[in-house]
């Protein structure tokens, strides 16, 4: 039987993730929380507007109100990566090697291994930025389209186009393909080879989570009443080829998503509060966790996917241990 | 779903630059009102408060990738907004000061197209603020300062004191004719009863046009006082122009009566109508007789989104009539006036 150790903080979650395998919680008034023998708290920001694990899940990399952008240990001390000024850092990505990219207002940064920093400026906001899987490169959501930096080098940034605002970016983990969601209800991507468009709509309400499945075989996507799941596992991506549709509820949608590190397994959190494990073979849902008192905002495994960290809208948090 | 109890209210502040806003925004901030406000601003510089809830926002307008020309959201005001709404308990309500050259449309239809936003926050009232001295020539030489009054619920006429009693006359009775439903109240150094700006529900259909009893009476003979509240200074009497002068204003009202209408005929039309002259509709209101039904109908409308709901039931004695406005830019008024005719029951 699957348990939960909840943690019932004051505030919207922003990020639940496994720091040096110990869960942290960051929440949007710039407080992040972590479960190390007992709670533990590090204000960290003045308002904080996202954050992520860096590639070797040692760290937790926060941008903010504040105009910092932060990496955090696991012991609570903080570097600071970069200040801004009065500009807010509304979006951050971990990339190879330690790279860091964030985006204030129009620019984009990219802080390489080395520590120096470079910086895009676009015609239009950076909504969201994200990492190559391999390489120095990065891609930036803006209106209308995305573009990709290759920031080591100085070759020119490829523009990939299509009309509307794009509010989140994935690369595939393959690097094959670029995911965006958008403003109005869908996801877009491009196969990254010869600039393919391909569409996924049909999505009653804004994606706000992705998550990839293990090899890149599928990308799970919030943002409907059940997580729709992309298949990727041929050259040409989903097109042509229906999504699935995982622990679909009638009463309500799923707000988050995360695939199990290695086995086809992804966890769905709901507006309501609960979570589900669902089988991606069989569609087997197994309950997680019951509703609680509002919508799950960001779902992690541990190393060994073992654990799922939680977050919510007002702060009822948690661990799940599925092995019980 | 949204909730109305939890939405927090959003009043939008339009006028061009040197009338008033700041001095507005900067008693709203001041004044004990018991609320607190969290401000989005184009430049921090011209307040001069410290304030951690006052934030910076460049306009940035999205098109929607709908194939509509009309449906533009604010795309920095999504940002703002969701990153506000993740901390409340820090304020009641949220005030979004605009430039002077900004286009209003973009700024309401943020509170409607967007599903976060619209869950979070509630549009109450696009408020005006107008130069009375500065009008006519603003009028001359932009198309905001036109859109700005035609969108408004409320207009401030500013700076009474820098214009005469017929000056006066004459700004207000153009105000009138971009835009009779709203409502006008004179003020010097925008001081005006805050009630008067804040709090309205003008999108709120349960409340709109029920705050005003005397929605499209302009044409009556005896319904001025309403018009507008009168400040200290306000020492004039009340035999008001009522021709429409003759302004620079592209944008025209088309006030529209009739008795009860068919809902089988009424309805299509209207979402007809608004498909088609969506583009060229800035504000559409109404209050609607139903055929064979106890209770108005309201409806309230921007470009091509428009909400109806049924408000109460008629009053005993209140007549049952449908009313309806348009404010907009080349709109036919005679196929309006026709086709709203025939929906009659």
């Amino acid at each position: 039987m699957p348990t939960v150790a909840p943690l019932d903080l004051d505030g919207h979650c922003i990020t639940a993730a496994f720091i040096s395998d110990i869960p942290h919680f960051a929440l949007a008034d710039g407080t992040v929380h972590r479960l190390d023998q007992g709670h533990k708290t590090v204000e960290a920001h003045d308002g904080l507007l996202c954050a992520v694990a860096n590639d070797a899940r040692d760290r937790l990399l926060t941008g903010g109100e504040d105009g910092k952008a932060l990496s955090l240990c696991a012991d609570g001390n903080a570097e600071t990566l970069a200040e801004a000024g009065r500009k807010w850092v509304s979006a951050i990505a971990a990339g190879p090697r330690g790279a860091v990219a964030f985006a204030t207002g129009k620019t984009a940064h990219v802080r390489l291994p080395d520590g120096a920093v470079k910086s895009f400026d676009h015609p239009r906001t950076v909504e969201a930025v994200a990492f190559a899987p391999k390489g120095l490169r990065i891609a930036a959501a803006r209106y209308n389209g995305a573009t990709l930096h290759f920031p080591a080098t100085a070759g020119k940034p490829v523009e990939l186009e299509w009309a509307g605002a794009h509010i989140g970016v994935t690369f595939s983990p393959d690097g094959n393909f670029l995911v965006t969601a958008m403003q109005e209800n869908a996801l877009h991507g491009w196969r990254l080879s010869d600039g393919k468009h391909m569409r996924m709509t049909g999505y009653p309400a804004k994606v706000k989570s992705l998550s990839w499945g293990p090899k890149g075989k599928w990308l799970a996507s919030s943002g409907a009443p059940a997580a729709i799941v992309w298949p990727f596992q041929t050259k040409d991506g989903p097109m042509g080829k229906p999504p699935l549709e995982l622990g679909t509820r009638g009463d309500t949608m799923a707000t988050a998503v995360a695939f199990h590190p290695t086995e086809e397994i992804l966890a769905i959190g709901y507006g309501d509060g609960m979570v589900m494990a669902v089988r991606v073979a069989d569609a087997k849902e197994i309950l997680l966790r019951r509703p609680g008192q509002s919508a799950i905002t960001s779902m992690d495994w541990d190393r060994d996917g073992r654990r799922i960290a939680f977050g919510s809208e007002t702060g009822d948090c948690g661990v799940i241990d599925i092995s019980g | 779903m949204a909730d109305p109890q939890t939405q927090i209210p959003v009043t939008v502040l339009t006028g061009y630059l040197g009338s008033g806003k700041t001095t507005l925004l900067n008693r709203i901030l001041t004044e004990d009102h018991g609320k607190r406000y969290a401000v989005i601003v184009n430049e921090f510089g011209e307040i001069g408060i410290d304030n951690d809830l006052i934030v910076e926002s460049d306009e940035e307008i999205y098109e929607m990738n709908n194939g509509c020309i009309c449906c533009t959201v604010r795309g920095d005001l999504i940002r703002t907004v969701e990153a506000l709404m993740r901390r409340p308990g820090r304020f009641d309500a949220i005030l979004v000061e605009t430039t002077g050259l900004a286009d209003p449309a973009p700024v309401a239809q943020t509170f409607f197209m967007d599903d976060d936003v619209r869950a979070k926050t509630k549009l109450d009232a696009v408020v005006a603020l107008v130069d009375a001295k500065h009008l006519p020539l603003r009028l001359k030489d932009s198309k905001e300062a036109e859109d700005q009054i035609a969108f408004a619920d409320v207009v401030l006429l500013n700076k009474t004191d820098l214009v005469t009693d017929d000056e006066l006359r004459a700004v207000e009775a153009t105000i009138r004719s971009i835009n009779p439903s709203a409502r006008i109240h004179r003020t010097q150094r925008s001081a005006v009863d805050l009630a008067a700006v804040l709090d309205r529900g003008a999108f709120d259909l349960s409340r709109a046009l029920d705050n005003d009893p005397h929605f499209l009476d302009q044409d009556h003979e005896h319904s001025h006082e309403h018009d507008h509240v009168h400040g200290p200074d306000c020492g004039h009497d009340h035999h008001h122009d009522h021709a429409s002068p003759i302004h620079d204003a592209t944008v025209k009202s088309i006030s529209l009566r009739g008795g009860d209408m068919d809902p089988k005929k009424f309805f299509p039309w209207l979402e007809k109508t608004t498909q088609m002259d969506g583009p060229s509709i800035l504000r559409l209101k109404g209050i609607i007789a139903i055929k064979d039904d106890p209770e108005r109908y309201v409806v309230q409308g921007v470009h091509m989104i428009i909400e109806g709901d049924h408000q109460r039931a008629w009053k005993d004695g209140e007549k049952r009539e449908s009313r309806l406005v348009f404010i907009g830019r080349d709109l036919d008024e005679d196929r309006l006036r026709r086709t709203f005719e025939a929906c009659q029951a």
